[in-house]
């Protein structure tokens, strides 16, 4: 084991703010999507580097739990966006602002 | 060795989630994450997390990605460009960026890193995860279970097309 604790948590917050980027930058929901989802992958990356310097278990079952979910979330957040372009036509963001007024 | 292997695998990691980021085209940035969760797959498999990693590529790349990759060639793509960001936006966006970038670069050079190394004793294996859901994490177990029902229900509604409701042309 020669690759140190630092490393991982420094590749998981440069993986995070790449992903926050795109969020950030990005006009397709889709995209935008992607994003969170790789923001969620970078931090379960800083759960298992603490899992396994720990010499736990603990951490690993929270990612266990953790990809069930993403699984779950992603079905219901794509679903929601098919809904979205059913009713309004269109999935960029600068164009649904129904909110507006 | 194992210093290369974690430099292939963040380079790529990194790489490709820059290229999501980047990418004009929609299903090229879903190709693009899947490449990207074959990094992390590796990072995991390094931090001896196995199963981890195996359930990483089998649930994002085997249901994630290709439920990306559907749900893209159903919607109609993008054929107007996009507006162009205000300028205000464009500044808030740089400062925010040099922020990010100076803070990182300040914890690398100068934070004091504990150098504590690896736990020795590991055991990873499909028993042991086992053992723990079944023991510790059987409450989470089930009510994971019931979230998977509740959420199949839930993409159920949100899918169906109800009596009196309009479509965009």
């Amino acid at each position: 084991m020669n690759v140190g604790l630092n490393e991982y948590l420094i590749l998981s917050a440069l993986l995070f703010a790449v992903g926050f980027l795109g969020v950030l930058v990005r006009k397709n929901t889709l995209v935008i999507y992607m994003c969170l989802e790789l923001m969620l992958v970078a931090s379960t990356i800083a759960l298992v580097a603490f899992s396994r310097f720990n010499g736990t278990l603990d951490g690993n079952v929270f990612v266990f739990f953790i990809l069930t979910v993403a699984a779950a979330e992603v079905a219901v957040g794509l679903a929601i966006i098919v809904a979205l372009f059913r009713k309004r036509g269109t999935v960029q963001v600068e164009e649904l602002n129904a909110l507006k007024n | 060795m194992e210093h290369t292997l974690f430099y292939l695998f963040s380079a790529l990691t990194v790489g490709s989630a820059l290229a999501v980021v980047l990418h004009k085209n929609t299903v090229n940035a879903a190709v693009c994450l899947l490449l990207s969760l074959l990094g992390v797959a590796g990072i995991f498999a390094l931090l001896d997390a196995l199963l981890l990693s195996v359930l990483l590529i089998l649930v994002y790349a085997g249901a994630v990605v290709a439920l990306f990759l559907f749900i893209v060639m159903l919607l109609k793509p993008q054929t107007k460009p996009n507006k162009p960001y205000k300028k205000i936006s464009i500044a808030a966006g740089a400062f925010g960026a040099a922020l990010l970038g100076l803070g990182l670069c300040s914890f690398v050079t100068r934070g004091q890193f504990p150098t504590a190394p690896a736990a020795e004793v590991f055991h990873a294996g499909l028993k042991d995860y086992g053992a723990m859901l079944f023991t510790t994490y059987l409450l989470p177990v089930q009510v994971v279970g019931f979230l998977l029902l509740i959420a199949m229900l839930g993409v159920i509604v949100l899918s169906k097309k109800f009596e009196g409701q309009e479509d965009a042309k």
